[in-house]
């Protein structure tokens, strides 16, 4: 391979960078570190299946022009399992509780284009804000304890902020929830229309450029510095690294990140009610991950187009019991599933290397 | 006001005795099940059920609500459960969730979602008067069964044999089997026994919190509270959580009803971040 | 000689009714080879976790470059020039060496709160992390996951880790415990090589390895300091015989 060429023949894999096959060159001459710089330019380069992918989102309005508002959903749905996947998936922080920011994104956004102004764009600042905030502020409740004394402050986190909806009746409309949320045209331009195209591109674009800024930082020093806690805490702060300081900021992050979430769900549906904070919401979302993996930030992203695809199957035929295949789905993968699972699409992946879509669909089958 | 304390004595009472069984597989066994509160939902509904269609008095039903669910209990100990005791909190949270919203949605299929009424018999309705303190006789009743209920588990964990063996078995499983206490069968018997209790809980109750599919999402975090609140190191701590957790709760709802269980909630957090082995937890 | 680059004042440390510190005085010299033995259960690595900010001090005071850290977060201390192996391995197992290598640089020139910057941006650091990688013999293995790696290769990954800190006082916790023959050698050779200008403080129950590297001893028997000196000395020492060696020569 000759030093200096950048598009390799690499085996294109949408793992995690940190395994892609490490420097190939052979005989590595003393003081030459040029393997080293080439890794690590490696990792951060796009792969193939990246382009692909988004590719495929992209023109999926085209191929599928009646299924925009189920695109919507999953787009939506990738975003906020994209921002679990920053705090589980890289710093290893477990929430069971992260309704929470969807919820208040949803309802700030809700009462944002309710109340003041109307436009998309300022609607989603405002609540990736007003999500932030929270979650700096909840950030602290998580610092310290075991990952039960997690999970259960981040459930009583949400339970309480469940509660507050609920009990605040002229702010969030108790159980009837806000209604008659009317966007104008993102930038001005795109008209909210019936059919959910304007929804689901704008969706995607938001997500889009979440998930840019995201795959930047997670390449960068911090985002290193967070798998670094995430491997080993005691390490980690050995080497340096101020975790309190590092999860206090990606746990805002992805408040921030859940936020737009429940941003482009109020938006897009000019409805907010209280199912955004239910628990199903933080239950549904585990799943979500489990099926597309954490820590390589498509794990949010396929498990939300497996999610949903499977939820529209189901859900058609009887919407009423969806949960008991939720339930299911969790217990088969806990118990065995998922590595079955992973297994199998890492060796799909490695067969018809560059197609996602074939790992995609080997992540189905049991 | 006393009626408020008593009304809160006999909820916390009924938390023990839903919660105890938590109490000990979190506890004891250190494994987080919240599908608790499902094996309280069919000792519920095998209550209704056995009211409802076979024409069985209340108290009669009492038993089968204990046996069925413990029944339940050790199938699904010995088949899912027990391979993941070594698993990450996480994985049994997960795992246990997904048996909490299966649990749901399959009651309600073949119950409906409707609120289950459940007659209690009439020498157990109505109430009588103390010193001007209207006392529930139904809760009278309730608080009488958890009373034997909590004397007797406690008998059991610190004076028998088999509450030796559990303690053995929890502190080094290795050096348990070592002097030959079947750690595996005794692991599945404690699981049944919370089970059981559970479902009593959960037939007890059915007047007094309501019976509807939701049952199991809707208490999880109670019964979460009492144990972490409580401390994980036996029964006391929980039975004293429960007691404080119900009384608090009725008098919160009555006081400060716009409050919602923003109390309980509070509580439980502020506990876990200051003393996450609980508030009545001894250093072990 | 200048002052010295690490002390403990009194230091003390107690778990319950145990005394698991015994108000230790403790000097390390700029620049030394100094070894702490001791019996198993003798409080050696208690007070290292004490020195490093992992446990706190009961009483007492730790000076690092004549600065008071006794109450310094971990990895302030580190900022502030001490880095320290572990007896056991605590290594980012999904990372690569290089990744960690480039983990410990990146905070020793304080980027890790850089969120937009890229792992390569300053190409010096990746070449730094190259070399030490080389002068720590993880060149072939430098872009395998490191819990792939041989254990020998993460004893080593541990101390380069340590050392790419640039730390003024290193720590060593048993650097060549239960590290196979065949790996062993090198590993040897690696702690011997540290550059002169690093003060080291090596944590070992391996006579071999503290008589052949260290110029200074301390020994610690139940969190009391009981003898301090040349090797020599140390070895011919009565107390420590006793105490300490046992039946066995020190020089085994």
């Amino acid at each position: 391979m000759t030093a200096g060429t950048p598009s390799a023949p690499l085996p294109a894999s949408p793992l995690p960078p940190e395994i892609v096959p490490a420097a190939p060159p052979p005989a590595p001459l003393a003081r030459d570190v040029a393997p080293a710089e080439q890794a690590v330019r490696r990792a951060r380069r796009w792969k193939p299946a990246e382009f692909l992918f988004w590719t495929v989102a992209l023109v999926a309005p085209l191929v599928l022009p009646r299924s925009m508002l189920l695109m919507n959903e999953i787009a939506i749905l990738a975003l906020f399992a994209l921002s679990l996947d920053l705090i589980l998936g890289y710093a290893g922080i477990v929430s069971l509780g992260h309704a929470a920011f969807l919820g208040v994104g949803a309802y700030a956004a809700g009462l944002f284009a309710l109340n003041v102004n109307a436009d998309p764009l300022a609607g989603l600042l405002v609540a990736m804000l007003t999500a932030s905030a929270l979650g700096f502020l909840s950030s602290f409740l998580v610092l310290r304890g075991t990952d039960l004394t997690r999970l259960m402050v981040t459930l009583g986190v949400a339970l309480l902020v469940f509660e507050a909806a609920n009990s605040w009746r002229s702010l969030t409309g108790g159980a009837d929830g806000l209604q008659g949320i009317a966007m104008d045209p993102v930038l001005g331009l795109f008209d909210f229309d019936l059919k959910g195209r304007t929804a689901y591109l704008y969706s995607l674009a938001v997500l889009f450029l979440l998930f840019l800024a995201a795959r930047r930082m997670m390449g960068s020093p911090f985002g290193l510095s967070l798998r670094a806690i995430r491997d080993n805490r005691l390490r980690a702060s050995a080497s340096g690294v101020g975790v309190n300081g590092r999860l206090v900021v990606v746990y805002t992050l992805a408040a921030a990140y859940a936020g737009a979430a429940g941003a482009l769900l109020a938006q897009t549906t000019q409805f907010v009610s209280l199912d955004v904070l239910e628990f199903h919401r933080s239950a549904d979302l585990m799943l979500v991950l489990i099926i597309g993996g954490t820590g390589w930030l498509y794990g949010g992203l396929i498990g939300a187009v497996l999610f949903e695809l499977f939820q529209d199957a189901v859900a058609a035929a009887t919407p009423q019991y969806w949960q008991f295949w939720v339930g299911l789905l969790l217990v088969v993968f806990v118990s065995g599933g998922r590595e079955a699972v992973h297994k199998a699409g890492a060796a799909l992946r490695r067969k018809i290397a560059g197609l996602k879509i074939a790992g995609l669909f080997g992540g189905r089958r049991p | 006001m006393l009626t408020i304390l008593f009304d809160g004595v006999a909820y916390g009472m009924l938390l023990f005795i839903l919660a105890s069984g938590l109490a000990v597989t979190l506890g004891l066994m250190n494994f987080v099940n919240l599908a608790h509160g499902s094996f309280a939902m069919a000792g519920g509904y095998v209550t209704v059920v056995l009211m409802q269609r076979y024409g069985m008095g209340f108290l009669a039903t009492l038993p089968v609500a204990f046996l069925m669910p413990a029944l339940i209990g050790a199938v699904l100990e010995r088949t899912l459960y027990r391979p993941l005791y070594d698993k990450s909190h996480l994985d049994q949270v997960l795992f246990s969730i997904g048996l909490v919203f299966m649990s749901v949605a399959a009651v309600d299929y073949f119950m409906g979602s409707q609120q289950q009424l459940v007659h209690v018999p009439s020498w157990l309705q109505g109430r009588f008067d103390i010193a001007g303190t209207g006392i529930g006789r139904y809760r009278s009743f309730v608080i009488g069964v958890c009373i034997v209920v909590a004397v007797l588990l406690q008998f059991v964990l610190a004076r028998t044999r088999f509450g030796s063996q559990l303690r053995a078995a929890v502190d080094d499983q290795r050096v348990a089997r070592g002097l030959g206490i079947e750690v595996g069968l005794l692991f599945t018997l404690t699981f049944a026994v919370g089970s059981g209790l559970a479902g009593l809980g959960g037939a007890l109750g059915a007047e007094m919190l309501g019976l509807d599919p939701t049952f199991p999402l809707k208490f999880m975090i109670y019964f979460l509270i009492v144990v972490t609140v409580g401390g994980r190191a036996g029964l006391i701590g929980p039975f004293i959580a429960a007691l404080l957790i119900g009384i608090v709760d009725v008098a919160g709802k009555y006081y400060v009803p716009e409050a919602g269980a923003f109390l309980i909630y509070a509580l439980m957090i502020v506990v876990l971040l200051f003393r996450p082995q609980g508030l009545f937890a001894v250093a072990r | 000689m200048s002052a010295p680059v690490l002390e403990t004042l009194d230091l003390v440390k107690r778990f319950g009714g145990l005394l698991a510190t015994n108000s230790v005085s403790f000097t390390l010299e700029r620049g030394a080879r100094h070894a702490l033995i001791g019996p198993n259960g003798a409080g050696k690595t208690t007070f290292v976790n004490q020195l490093t900010g992992v446990l706190k001090p009961s009483g007492g005071a730790i000076r690092l470059e004549g600065r008071d850290v006794t109450h310094s977060r971990p990895e302030a201390r580190v900022r502030l020039g001490m880095s320290r192996t572990f007896q056991i391995n605590q290594l980012f197992r999904t990372m690569t060496p290089l990744e960690m290598l480039l983990l410990v640089l990146g905070e020793r020139e304080g980027r890790g709160l850089h969120l937009w910057s890229r792992l390569d941006a300053r190409a010096d650091l990746v070449r730094e992390a190259a070399a030490i990688a080389e002068r720590f013999r993880l060149d072939d293995v430098i872009g395998e996951t490191i819990a792939t790696l041989s254990y020998g290769k993460q004893r080593q990954l541990e101390i380069a880790a340590a050392f790419a800190a640039r730390p003024k006082v290193l720590l060593l916790d048993e650097p060549a415990a239960g590290v196979p023959e065949a790996e062993r050698q090198d590993l040897l050779n690696i702690v011997s090589e540290l550059p002169a200008e690093v003060s080291v403080l090596l944590i070992e129950h391996d006579m071999d390895l503290v008589f052949r590297f260290a110029t200074r001893i301390t020994v610690l028997v139940n969190g009391t300091v009981i003898a301090e000196g040349e090797p020599a000395a140390i070895a011919a020492d009565p107390t420590v015989r006793a105490a300490y060696l046992g039946g066995e020569s020190g020089d085994a």
